[in-house]
């Protein structure tokens, strides 16, 4: 920013400009390149992937203990260690809308602020787990496929879905995801419940004190929850068989919030109506029992995968590091609030 | 009532038929092996009709049965009907509306999520192994996204309301303007699809909205343009759709519904950005049996001289 001219008309120095912000990119920024966006001016990244020295080796490096940020994707976990050999680390970004891999704690002992991905995933995830609801109920994909092999010619009419409107839908985890699913499908005339490790105040929606009470009382579930160590296979055999022949459960969470194993043999013997799956316990492996089934979609974890999204995530990255760097306030920074809305108190 | 004779035009639903055997003298016209020589013989006995979207009563037919008093629906659309004819010769049609109308913009909107986020195709991607070896591609995000919908009666104004739930704003065109309306109205098709992502057909098939859906509308849509059919086949032409479609010249399409059912053009086969259903936009078993309740219903009411429930003629 250019200062203002003194009163004698005189131009004012130059500024003292300070060297560009050192960003240690963790990896490969694919977010970006994924949507051929260039890295922003104004700050030096760090890409330890450029350098001939082993990752380790690199964070001893000069170079890299100078980093006064880290910037992880969410698969490259920033922990206690890595926060100690880089001092002057003072803001982790992360892109992912888990928080799993950073250690939280460690950087509120260090003053290290954490800015996330804020809103930017919300809609694109509520979206695609209506779409998956919607696919399993009146079976989109299987009937898509039964036409594009003839069978529609010479074998007739295709099974009768099950309609939407009037399903009780669970949602597991009433955060910002779990509201914007919730406000989707009271469009299509279905009836909200849900489930959180707390009761919402102003919330108008049933609340089930447990996930089983809330499976016994739905005819599906959509997963909005994070993963932690108590959602953990917290989906298990007992709240699967509550939800019953006809129950259809959605996840656009994490795999292991389900115990994935169960919930296919429950599938493939009936006793399961049906499932929309973005996330898997081992992925990109799915079970080979669900690659057959007709009242299953499967989806490869692209929930957040398009342009719009990608390049709102970019900005928002950007709009942080810069932010941050000019000592303003994080537009996403993670609160106190926000860690307890993911599972953390 | 059971030597009042109802003529099914085709197979429709197992529990219709079924009812419909109780309750009358069915005869079902596609086990007829010579129709003519059938309606000879039995054209004295039939007085109702049970048609759907498949097949009707059209002028041959209706002539053919001069004891014909009610031709009864089991569908919202008309196409399939000659209706100038019924008005002349005194007798009534009914259809299912409402009951149907959840359904099929359910299925609008599980169209336009299909074909934007690819559920589909990734599906197809997952169920081959190809996630082991690598990401599936950049799909496009829904929300927010212009939708335009020919037709603002029941059905489309069931597909706004649920397109508004994902923030997108809404447009439309019917053959008239509807006032009080909060969406904007655009005069003509081609204006509608010239200002909105995604196109819905939503009206009724008449002589006037056949190939409504024509080259112009589907260029104006364009190669980010994305068409849902849950109207009717031939409210698109066809031959047209596939090309733009096979040449990359529209975006997309979510088709429920074909010109020649149930042959599909198999150009569309190998296209990911389509998806493609076997025209089941009330196909649940809840709506269907709505349905057939209605049509039993209205047989029912115009025999014991009640009401008709739907009546459109």
């Amino acid at each position: 920013m250019a200062s203002l001219p003194r009163n004698d008309g005189a131009p004012p120095p130059p500024p003292r400009r300070r060297p560009p912000p050192r960003v240690l990119l963790l990896r490969h920024p694919h977010h970006f390149s994924l949507i051929d966006r260039p890295l922003p001016d104004g700050f030096l990244f760090l890409k330890p992937w450029e350098s001939p020295l082993p990752f380790d080796d690199f964070l001893s490096s000069a170079d890299a203990r100078a980093a006064e940020a880290i910037y992880s994707s969410g698969r490259e976990p920033v922990t206690a260690d890595m926060l100690r050999r880089l001092p002057e680390a003072r803001l982790v970004v992360t892109t992912s809308a888990g928080l799993n891999h950073i250690d939280v704690a460690e950087c509120r002992r260090r003053g290290v602020a954490i800015a996330c991905s804020g809103d930017v995933y919300t809609d694109d995830v509520a979206d695609l787990a209506v779409g998956l609801l919607i696919d399993v109920l009146r079976k989109l994909s299987a009937s898509d496929r039964y036409v594009r092999r003839g069978s529609w010619r010479s074998e007739g009419e295709f099974a009768l879905g099950s309609k939407l409107g009037g399903k009780r839908v669970g949602i597991v985890g009433l955060g910002r995801i779990g509201e914007e699913v919730a406000k989707r499908l009271e469009a299509f005339g279905c009836a909200i419940s849900y489930h959180s490790r707390k009761k919402k105040p102003y919330v108008s929606y049933t609340f089930y004190p447990n996930v089983h009470e809330l499976a016994t009382n739905c005819d599906a579930i959509v997963i909005c929850c994070g993963l932690t160590e108590q959602t953990h296979h917290m989906i298990n055999r007992e709240v699967l068989l509550a939800l019953g022949k006809d129950g259809v459960i959605v996840n656009i969470g994490r795999g292991p919030i389900i115990d994935e194993k169960e919930m296919v043999q429950l599938l493939v013997q009936g006793e399961l109506g049906g499932a929309g799956l973005d996330v898997f316990e081992n992925e990109p492996s799915v079970p080979e029992e669900l690659l057959t089934l007709d009242n299953v979609v499967l989806s490869p974890h692209r929930a957040v995968y398009t342009p719009e999204t990608l390049s709102n995530l970019c900005d928002l990255v950007v709009g942080n590091l810069e932010a941050f760097f000019s000592n303003k306030p994080l537009l996403s920074p993670v609160t106190t609030a926000k860690l307890d809305s993911v599972g953390f108190s | 009532m059971d030597s009042i004779g109802v003529l099914m035009a085709c197979p429709m639903n197992a529990y219709l038929e079924q009812e419909l055997e109780k309750r009358f003298r069915l005869f079902r016209f596609w086990q007829v092996p010579q129709k003519p020589q059938f309606l000879k013989e039995h054209a004295a006995s039939i007085r109702a009709v049970v048609g759907s979207s498949v097949a009707g009563a059209d002028a041959e037919l209706i002539e053919a049965l001069p004891r014909l008093e009610i031709v009864s629906s089991f569908s919202v659309g008309l196409d399939k009907i000659d209706l100038g004819k019924c008005r002349e010769k005194g007798i009534r049609v009914t259809n299912t509306p409402d009951v149907l109308t959840e359904d099929v913009a359910d299925l609008a909107i599980g169209l336009c999520l299909a074909v934007l986020r690819r559920i589909c195709a990734s599906d197809k991607y997952v169920r081959s192994g190809k996630w082991k070896k690598g990401d599936f591609r950049l799909t496009t995000k829904f929300t927010g996204k212009t939708v335009g919908i020919i037709g603002l009666g029941r059905i489309g104004t069931a597909i706004a309301k649920r397109a508004e739930a994902f923030n997108c704003p809404i447009s439309y065109n019917s053959r008239t303007e509807k006032p009080d309306c909060k969406y904007k109205y655009y005069p003509s098709v081609v204006e509608l699809a010239s200002n909105c992502h995604i196109l819905i057909v939503a009206c009724p098939l008449t002589p006037e909205t056949r190939h409504i859906i024509n080259r112009e509308v589907i260029d104006a849509l364009g190669p980010k343009g994305v068409l849902i059919n849950i109207g009717r086949g031939p409210h698109v032409d066809e031959p047209e759709l596939v090309s733009a479609l096979v040449e990359g010249r529209l975006g997309g399409a979510g088709l429920d519904v074909y010109e020649h059912e149930p042959e599909v053009p198999e150009e569309l086969f190998g296209l990911e950005n389509v998806v493609l259903l076997p025209h089941v936009g009330s196909g649940t078993v809840e709506t269907r049996n709505a349905m057939a309740d209605l049509v039993l219903g209205n047989l029912e009411a115009h025999f014991t001289n009640k009401p008709l429930l739907t009546p459109v003629v």
